[in-house]
């Protein structure tokens, strides 16, 4: 995840917050990990995918990625494993599977 | 060219909202308060004033409003009362926590219930720690000068805050005296144009009201702290700079004939006219007693405090609103506070009264004056001595 330099709130000293820590980078939530608290996670089957995009209108995290390709594939620095887009997917080619401490 | 004209202190306010050059006023009308956005209503209809009235269906909204102009720099101004400041209470932290500058007049009226629309400050009190700076008026030319010295001070780039002024409900704002109302120039001069570096922008865009996870809110918070904390150096240097323009001077904390004195009373708002009435009184008859006046309630200007108290015996401290349950007046306890750790710290005896309109007049005060003195002498202590309550022995002090 490119983040430009961008300093994630953890790694901001109090002296370095900006006035009423209104926010200057647009877009900045995007840099903050929320794939760690995931349990699970989704799994595209391109044999059966259609590319209908009804998994990437579902997520509601926008962590479904439409690739140059056509498909869709789980962005997993954001994906939380909520198992949306497997559950409404039509053709059922996207499955969740088990995090496992590696 | 200065005028001297004859003018209601809430009409004096919104001469200074006009004079300070305010964009954007947002308010409902709630008694003490009504003819400030009355009469800034009236300004704006008959083209005095160039700004945007926003009529709001609460004072929610109002502050809500108002947190919205300021996000795009507009100089915004608000006022309320008693419950419309509790009904915007969620609204007036933000305002702090943000940092927009917004001014907002406070009438001071007692909090329901039973309903009183009557002066007393359990408003202001509600909103001690809600991080803004925070000032008291005593007559009608403070209402003035201190409502153009908060546009000033909180739209200083150096300190950024939202700043309220107070003025007791009725027995100031509805006061009928006359002031010295400044040149538009000399106005101009002493506050400068405002420009917002982070207002909403579509070409710079920025977002405010962020999520702040438990990573970053301590760091937020102590900053927002810090800022309050270090705004006293503007607070009085914005005075200083008042004084050499209009010519009149003011400080954190203000005395009257304090030198030698014994005792001071202590008060806020406009009952300090009554104090010193009452100490000129006193002094004729002999008894060593002065005045303090807490201007600036926030931030508590602890240092001046400290040295204005110097060798003084006994302070006779009188509260205008409760703090139920707790350690007595809301400002005699912060003032004990204040002197916790100053060795031959005068005696502080906590009064509360002029609850919900109830008038204190010269006799309360001689009565506090000698009161304070006789314990002082026994080394009787008490949380606070409820003053002229019916069924209650005069002298019956409330023990923790």
């Amino acid at each position: 995840m490119a983040m430009k330099g961008y300093k994630l709130p953890h790694e901001v000293p109090w002296d370095d917050i900006e006035l009423g820590a209104i926010v200057t980078e647009p877009g900045s939530a995007s840099f903050k990990r929320t794939g760690d608290w995931r349990t699970e996670h989704p799994v595209v089957d391109k044999e059966k995918c259609i590319k209908c995009a009804i998994c990437w209108l579902h997520c509601p995290d926008a962590a479904i990625t439409p690739m140059d390709d056509g498909y869709f594939e789980p962005d997993l620095y954001h994906c939380k494993g909520c198992g949306i887009c497997a559950a409404v997917c039509p053709k059922d080619a996207i499955t969740m599977h088990q995090e496992v401490e590696q | 060219m200065t005028e001297r004209v004859v003018l209601e202190a809430s009409h004096a306010v919104a001469e200074a909202v006009k004079m300070a050059n305010v964009d954007v006023v947002a308010a409902y009308p709630i008694t003490p308060q009504t003819h400030i956005p009355e009469r800034l209503a009236e300004m704006v209809a008959d083209g005095e004033l160039d700004a945007a009235y926003i009529p709001v269906e609460s004072e929610h909204s109002a502050m809500s409003c108002v947190l919205g102009s300021a996000a795009v720099g507009a100089r915004s101004f608000t006022t309320t009362a008693a419950q419309g400041l509790e009904l915007m209470h969620e609204a007036v932290y933000i305002a702090s926590s943000h940092r927009y500058p917004i001014v907002m007049a406070i009438c001071n009226r007692a909090l329901s219930a039973p309903i009183s629309i009557w002066c007393d400050h359990s408003d202001a009190m509600s909103c001690r720690d809600v991080g803004w700076i925070s000032v008291f008026c005593q007559n009608n030319q403070e209402a003035f000068d201190m409502t153009a010295w908060a546009f000033r001070v909180g739209e200083d780039p150096d300190v950024m805050l939202p700043v309220m002024v107070n003025l007791d409900g009725f027995t100031l704002s509805h006061v009928t005296e006359p002031l010295l109302l400044p040149d538009q120039k000399d106005v101009d001069r002493f506050i400068p144009n405002y420009e917002y570096r982070l207002a909403l922008r579509p070409e710079s865009p920025t977002s405010h009201g962020g999520f702040g996870l438990p990573d970053i809110y301590s760091e937020v918070k102590y900053a927002q702290e810090i800022a309050i904390r270090e705004s006293l150096g503007v607070v009085k240097k914005a005075w200083e700079e008042f004084a050499s323009i209009f010519g009149r001077s003011y400080q954190p904390i203000e005395t009257y004939k304090a030198e030698g004195a014994e005792t001071l009373i202590v008060t806020m708002g406009s009952l300090g006219e009554t104090a010193k009435m009452v100490v000129d009184g006193m002094r004729e008859d002999g008894v060593a007693v002065g005045h303090l006046n807490i201007r600036l309630w926030r931030p508590f200007p602890f240092a001046d405090f400290r040295e204005a108290v110097k060798g003084v015996k006994s302070l006779a401290v009188l509260d205008r609103a409760y703090s139920f349950g707790g350690p007595g007046g809301p400002v005699a306890s912060e003032l004990k506070a204040a002197l916790y750790d100053v060795e031959n710290r005068p005696k502080i005896v906590s009064f509360i009264g002029g609850l919900g309109g109830r008038e204190v007049d010269t006799p309360v005060f001689e009565y506090m004056v000698k009161r304070t003195m006789d314990i002082s002498g026994t080394g009787d202590s008490f949380l606070y001595e409820p003053l002229e309550v019916r069924g209650l022995e005069t002298g019956s002090g409330v023990r923790g």
